[in-house]
């Protein structure tokens, strides 16, 4: 991840490309027409000086002076020119950006929920759709439908170096793409006010070559396995009695799903949406304290002993 | 026996004796009942801006708060809870409770004056107004104070705002606070188009009306059209919250977009009426301080309407991530980038008016120039937001909130902190002091810069707005520590102000009749006015009635000491809408405390309908009614003065 993972003043896929001349052109005749009348404005307001300073008003005569209109229309004849190739520029980028996808390489369904990201892969056999959560990995150089559906009240996807935003709103279905051409990971950000943790409500986008994403879809297609160890056994049973009311792992009686879903939960980089780098002290912390970590997030604090704590460790550290 | 409106009044020149008997006429009473039931559109108008000044200095706090808890990266001096009814209560009171109040506070107290009557046309509603205004502040600040403020920024959407996730109090505050401070608006927009359409000075033909004129009109004319929008969406999302409707609930069939489009064609033509009238003040004040009449006023007076009527095309701009389809897009986009041409006309015609006019810089020149160029930046990044695509990027980031501190600062703060020093010595008959003046100036224009202009770049690298909290990523740690300490300089600017103001009312300079030599007819009456702002109502012959004798030109001269008397009551008169020939004598209404009772009755209305008491809420409808009775009863005083006049 770069520098400045949401800047979007760099662009790594087709569509962010395709955006960003237009930002830098939009940007760059802004600050032209801004120095331009900031110049404009010094050296009218300097001709006052010095002979009228500190004087009374009354003694510098009224004068009708020049009509001045000239300054308005020849004012508004060169202010027209970077605003008709700012609204040709924007209408050809627009129709190049905005249609749906005709053949996407990928289809995936994004829910907005307070406050993670739900991210479904869509596959025609229903045996190969998966569902994970803040994490979305796709192959480089693939065009990845995104459809956006509202969970709860309105988010904003945005990855910024490969798209900009698109609202996920309740009771309709928005439509975006994204591509990204080289690999990497970038960082992706709720951008509609959502609530108390509006600020942690970030995702990954991890673009990765053909073969990798593969792994990475086999792996995430497999159930959880049994667990290794006596405290992985015990720490199943509290998952699934505790965890299992709103997450699901695949392969247990952990089902619910108004939660991220944790089959693959130590395959991915960060807790809580952004908040947290996933490791072990992390996700115990997590674990046992959520609401001061994040506070309003709509998991509870646990009140798990040490022992219980460590049981459950032992066990989610499997769901690689 | 001919009825009142229909006689022909007196023409004469201005007496001592006639001074006499108009004071007699229009002087309001001392006291509390004076206080509570006075009509006079300067008190009224000098009550709006202390309350809006007021305003600003809460909202300005709550920004200062928020800037310490945003001053670097992780910190926790708010709970996410607190900075979100901060945040929100912060753009409530700005936009709703300063930026449009101030405004309505100038354009009452000037536009008698300005226009050569001796009141709005319908004082009692102006009165209503005001305290409708303060009333609903302060039941939306109970809210705030209560813990229960807006909690879901100020432009609110839906289902966050709704009661399945936000089941406090909040919201149902936010909810009948707005729909109570509409009423304000709303008969206070009626007000000003009425005015400005009847009650002219013969001979002052739209075509010679001050610019601020033109601007408050023009709002006016827009809030009347789209204030219904806004109190209809409040309402619906207090009916789903209260009362089990499902306007806004996708999952019983509501929309939640359609909050948006109600709340967006409402709010994007209210940005444009509270800087309209803003414009204007520049408008007319600069070329004061330039020694010259404005630069292509007609163009200028057009460009004010032209960009209201464009604005009402182009509040989907607020909504381009929302999946509404390219082609509806693409024409908002289109609307949006042209309304950059009526707003450049009026920055041309001020650049040409000081650079062919002898500009003399003082404080209220600094402010109105300096606003030029905060106008132009604040305008480019709006003209950037235009274009769909990069708005995909922009769109709540930083960037916006960048866009909109420029707007609201540096085209409705810094006009009216200049109309301050313009007309504060009309107002009081002192002048703000000078010296501290240039102080108060460059602080708050360094202050503002050093806070916002920075605050660009926060956005192009990626900060999303409304965040309580954010991680450190390349630079934007420091960019925020020096907006913070930018938002505390320019704080210290207002404060200079108060400061200003507060010492210049016992010791300022006094201003006599028309410190600053300028030409429009308020400051041909003594400072302050006297109560029925005029003696003799002037004749008006152009826009310059005190400049004619120096502009020259051919042409019939304006008569200011010779005119009509109107002092057998309480009179002022009714011009056509054009041409502002008179037509009738108005009568104007005595002073009534029914204005401030209606107010009082509608406070306890609101009370009720939020903690869901009928009782209350039914006793305050009846005291509303009674109000409105007593208000329109007819009056004795009245009736008995029509024959005398025969």
């Amino acid at each position: 991840m770069n520098r400045w993972p949401l800047s979007y003043l760099t662009s790594s896929g087709a569509r962010a490309h395709a955006i960003l001349p237009l930002t830098w052109y939009m940007l760059a005749v802004s600050i032209l027409v801004c120095l331009v009348i900031g110049i404009i404005l010094w050296m009218a307001v300097r001709r006052a000086r010095p002979a009228d300073q500190d004087v009374d008003i009354e003694t510098i005569p009224v004068e009708r002076g020049g009509s001045g209109i000239r300054w308005i229309s020849v004012g508004l004849a060169i202010s027209a020119i970077p605003l008709a190739g700012a609204l040709g520029w924007t209408l050809i980028t627009l129709t190049a950006v905005a249609g749906p996808l005709t053949h996407p390489g990928l289809v995936l369904d994004v829910t907005g929920r307070q406050w993670w990201w739900q991210v479904q892969y869509a596959a025609d056999e229903p045996s190969e759709v998966f569902e994970t959560a803040n994490e979305i990995h796709i192959p480089v150089g693939v065009r990845v439908l995104v459809r956006l559906h509202g969970g709860d009240v309105i988010h904003s996807f945005w990855v910024p170096q490969l798209s900009g935003k698109t609202d996920t709103i309740p009771g309709q279905t928005n439509l975006s793409w994204i591509e990204a051409d080289q690999p990497g990971r970038y960082l992706g950000q709720c951008t509609e006010f959502c609530g108390y943790q509006h600020a942690h409500m970030q995702f990954e986008v991890v673009a990765e070559s053909r073969e990798a994403f593969d792994r990475w879809r086999t792996a995430q297609l497999q159930a959880a396995g049994p667990p290794a160890s006596p405290a992985a056994t015990r720490g199943l049973a509290l998952v699934e009695y505790r965890c299992g009311l709103c997450h699901r792992v695949r392969g247990t009686q952990a089902g619910a799903v108004s939660a991220p879903d944790l089959t693959h939960l130590m395959s991915r980089r960060q807790l809580a949406a952004g908040t947290l780098p996933n490791n072990p002290g992390n996700l115990v912390g997590w674990i046992s304290d959520p609401q001061n970590i994040k506070p309003g997030t709509l998991m509870p604090n646990q009140y798990l002993s040490a022992q219980q704590l460590s049981d459950t460790l032992a066990y989610l550290e499997q769901l690689q | 026996m001919r009825p009142a409106e229909l006689r022909t009044p007196a023409i004469g020149i201005d007496t001592v004796e006639h001074q006499a008997k108009l004071l007699q006429l229009w002087e309001t009473s001392p006291g509390l009942k004076g206080f509570f039931s006075t009509v006079d559109h300067k008190q009224i108008g000098i009550r709006y801006i202390v309350t809006a000044f007021i305003f600003l200095g809460l909202g300005g706090i709550e920004a200062l708060v928020i800037r310490l808890q945003l001053a670097g990266p992780n910190l926790s001096l708010l709970t996410p809870a607190q900075y979100n009814q901060f945040y929100s209560t912060h753009g409530m009171t700005m936009i709703f409770l300063y930026a449009a109040p101030i405004l309505s506070g100038f354009s009452n107290y000037l536009w008698p004056l300005l226009l050569g009557s001796r009141d709005m046309a319908f004082p009692r509603l102006n009165a209503l107004s005001y305290w409708i205004y303060v009333a609903s502040g302060l039941f939306l600040y109970a809210g705030f104070l209560t813990g229960n403020g807006p909690n879901d920024g100020w432009f609110n959407y839906v289902p966050n705002a709704s009661r399945d996730f936000n089941p406090g109090l909040n919201q149902d505050f936010y909810a009948l606070g707005m729909i109570f401070f509409g009423i304000s608006t709303t008969v206070g927009a009626a007000n000003f188009v009425v005015t400005a359409f009847k009650t002219r000075a013969p001979g002052m033909s739209i075509n010679r009306v001050p610019i601020l004129v033109w601007g408050t009109l023009t709002a006016s004319v827009a809030n009347l059209l789209v204030v219904p929008a806004v109190s209809l969406a409040f309402f619906l999302l207090w009916m789903d919250r209260q009362f089990g409707t499902h306007f806004f609930d996708a999952a019983q069939g509501g929309q939640p977009l359609l909050w948006q489009h109600l709340f967006w064609i409402f709010a994007h033509p209210w940005v444009y009426a509270i800087v309209l009238p803003a414009m204007g003040m520049v408008s007319d004040g600069l070329p004061v301080f330039c020694r010259r009449p404005l630069v292509g006023y007609h163009w200028v007076a057009l460009s004010t309407i032209a960009t209201m009527i464009l604005g009402f095309g182009v509040w989907v701009h607020h909504m381009f991530a929302t999946g509404l389809p390219g082609l509806g897009l693409s024409f908002f986009s289109a609307a949006s980038l042209l309304i950059t041409l009526p707003s450049a006309v009026a920055v041309f015609a001020w650049l040409a008016t000081i650079w062919l006019g002898r500009p003399v810089i003082n404080t209220a020149f600094l402010f109105f120039a300096s606003m030029i160029i905060l106008f132009v930046i604040g305008g480019v990044s709006g003209f950037m937001t235009a274009s769909v695509p990069v708005d995909w990027q922009l769109t709540d980031t930083y960037f916006v909130v960048a866009h909109i501190h420029y707007v609201l600062i540096g085209i409705n703060v810094f006009p009216v902190v200049g109309a301050t020093y313009f007309w504060f010595p009309k107002m009081t008959g002192r002048l703000l002091d000078e010296r501290l003046g240039r102080w108060n100036f460059w602080t708050m224009f360094i202050g503002f810069n050093l806070a916002f202009l920075p605050m660009h770049v926060t956005g192009l690298l990626g900060m999303p707005r409304r965040v309580y909290t954010y991680a450190d990523y390349g630079g934007w740690g420091i960019l925020n520590l020096v907006t913070s300490v930018g938002s505390f300089v320019f704080a210290a600017g207002v404060l200079l102000l108060f400061v200003n103001v507060a010492r210049s009312l016992k010791n300022g300079r006094e201003a006599g009749k028309n410190p600053w030599d300028a030409p429009t007819l308020e400051w041909s009456v003594s400072s302050p006015p006297p109560v029925y702002n005029f003696a003799v109502i002037p004749t008006v012959a152009s826009r310059h009635p005190l400049w004619e004798s120096r502009l020259g030109g051919a042409g019939a001269l304006s008569s200011l000491d010779r005119g009509m008397l109107l002092d057998e009551g309480k009179e002022t008169v009714g011009t056509t809408a054009i041409d502002a020939v008179p037509e009738r004598v108005l009568e104007m209404p005595q002073d009534s405390v029914a204005p401030a009772l209606l107010a009082l009755g509608l406070s306890l209305c609101f009370a009720g309908l939020l903690l869901k008491l009928w009782l209350p809420a039914g006793a305050g409808a009846g005291l509303a009614a009674l109000a409105i009775l007593a208000w329109l009863w007819p009056r004795t005083d009245l009736r008995e003065r029509e024959p005398s006049r025969g």
